[in-house]
């Protein structure tokens, strides 16, 4: 007898949980996914261990900020133009998306974890194009080129 | 006095500044060549270095060189820190300018270009009430926009009108040049290039597609360019009379 009613609590509380677990499972769809950021295929590995950075990547961004600004000491390794050029992701049109996209890598935690950040309010969320910045490096080289001549001429003057 | 940080250096120290930063250079045409080279022109401090007050950054502007109509070095800025005019000139980016000055007797107009005057004494600085407007240690006057409020006070106490406050939101920002929405900004003397050993872009458009009317260089050192050709001739601070002891000095103004 004893048996019997245990055996339908078990089954009643297997219900209840089975509910429960379904309802969840009809919530998730409306939820914010969990995220899965992409690691970037170019660096073999981030300045410091994942677990590290997960915990930690604002503080280092917070001191190098005040140092850079204030001191102009402008190491790359925790400087934030490193980490977005390394963690770019690419959208559809084969381009690395800005922060407005939800693709973008340090947007796919931040709204999971509902973390509004600031950052890119000023600061550029996608690297230089490459090809831009060859015709920028061509076009200082000309300039300078052009302002070497114009001094030597200068000189002969 | 001006350029006061050169008295409180011993003359030993400063050399050996000059030779730590200047095994690169030659003794051939110091600014130009070096830079042609892709070697530091005014000095690169190695990155994880702070600066100092050993340097103080200044620039010469000979009007005369300055030809009417040309705005390469406006166009050289907006491209370099990638600020463009809005359609709304009132509030657009004033990073630099030209003024046209006309005698109103003679009607002879002259034309130069305006821009932070990164100042030994900045009156910005002085109002800030969060400390974002500050000075660099090597003269430099830069916005902290992580803690400017936009309460452009700034604004409001510059007398060279240098400053501009961001209306719009944007998300298409220069790599080196943060702005955004609800921040005040200025020329900052293209920090991230100087602090690289480069010169600012103003200055480099100028001296490639101009009259070379710009000379960037460390007043605090006798010997750079900008030293040399401040002592060469007589130069004029605008506003001299606010005693603010401006970086940008002007001649045949």
């Amino acid at each position: 007898m004893a048996a019997v009613s245990l055996r339908r609590i078990l089954l009643a509380a297997l219900v209840v949980v089975g509910a429960a677990l379904g309802l969840l499972k009809a919530e998730a769809a409306d939820r914010t996914p969990v995220p899965q950021p992409v690691k970037p295929a170019t660096a073999e590995k981030c300045v410091a261990d994942t677990q590290f950075m997960r915990r930690n990547h604002m503080k280092m961004l917070l001191h190098q900020r005040d140092e850079t600004m204030h001191e102009g000491i402008r190491t790359k390794q925790y400087s934030l133009a490193n980490c977005v050029s390394c963690h770019a992701v690419k959208g559809a049109d084969g381009k690395p998306v800005v922060y407005s996209d939800p693709k973008h890598f340090c947007r796919t935690c931040h709204s999971y974890a509902a973390v509004r950040i600031d950052c890119f309010e000023c600061h550029a969320s996608r690297p230089e194009e490459k090809a831009k910045a060859a015709d920028a490096s061509a076009g200082s080289r000309d300039a300078a080129l052009s302002a070497l001549s114009a001094h030597v001429a200068e000189m002969k003057r | 006095m001006s350029d006061g940080g050169n008295d409180m250096i011993a003359p030993d120290r400063r050399a050996l500044l000059k030779s730590a930063v200047g095994l690169a250079t030659t003794t051939i045409a110091p600014g130009v060549t070096l830079y042609a080279f892709g070697v530091a022109e005014v000095g690169a401090k190695p990155a994880d270095q702070a600066v100092t007050s050993a340097k103080r950054w200044g620039l010469l502007i000979d009007i005369n060189k300055c030809p009417p109509g040309c705005d390469k070095c406006v166009t050289a800025c907006s491209e370099e820190n990638g600020w463009k005019s809005s359609g709304h000139p009132e509030t657009d980016a004033q990073w630099i300018r030209k003024v046209t000055l006309r005698d109103p007797r003679t009607g002879v107009k002259r034309e130069a270009p305006a821009m932070c005057q990164h100042c030994a004494s900045p009156p910005c600085v002085d109002v800030c009430p969060t400390g974002a407007s500050f000075k660099r240690a090597d003269g430099i006057v830069l916005v902290d926009k992580h803690i400017c409020i936009g309460c452009r006070y700034c604004m409001m106490a510059c007398p060279y009108k240098a400053r501009s406050f961001v209306h719009e939101e944007h998300d298409d920002q220069k790599v080196e040049a943060p702005r955004g929405k609800g921040t005040v900004e200025s020329c900052t003397f293209c920090v991230t290039r100087v602090d690289a050993g480069r010169i600012p872009a103003c200055v480099e458009a100028c001296a490639a597609k101009a009259g070379a009317a710009m000379t960037f260089g460390d007043l605090n050192d006798p010997a750079s360019d900008v030293s040399k050709a401040l002592a060469s001739g007589a130069s004029a601070q605008i506003r001299a009379d606010l005693g603010l002891d401006p970086g940008v000095r002007y001649r045949n103004l």
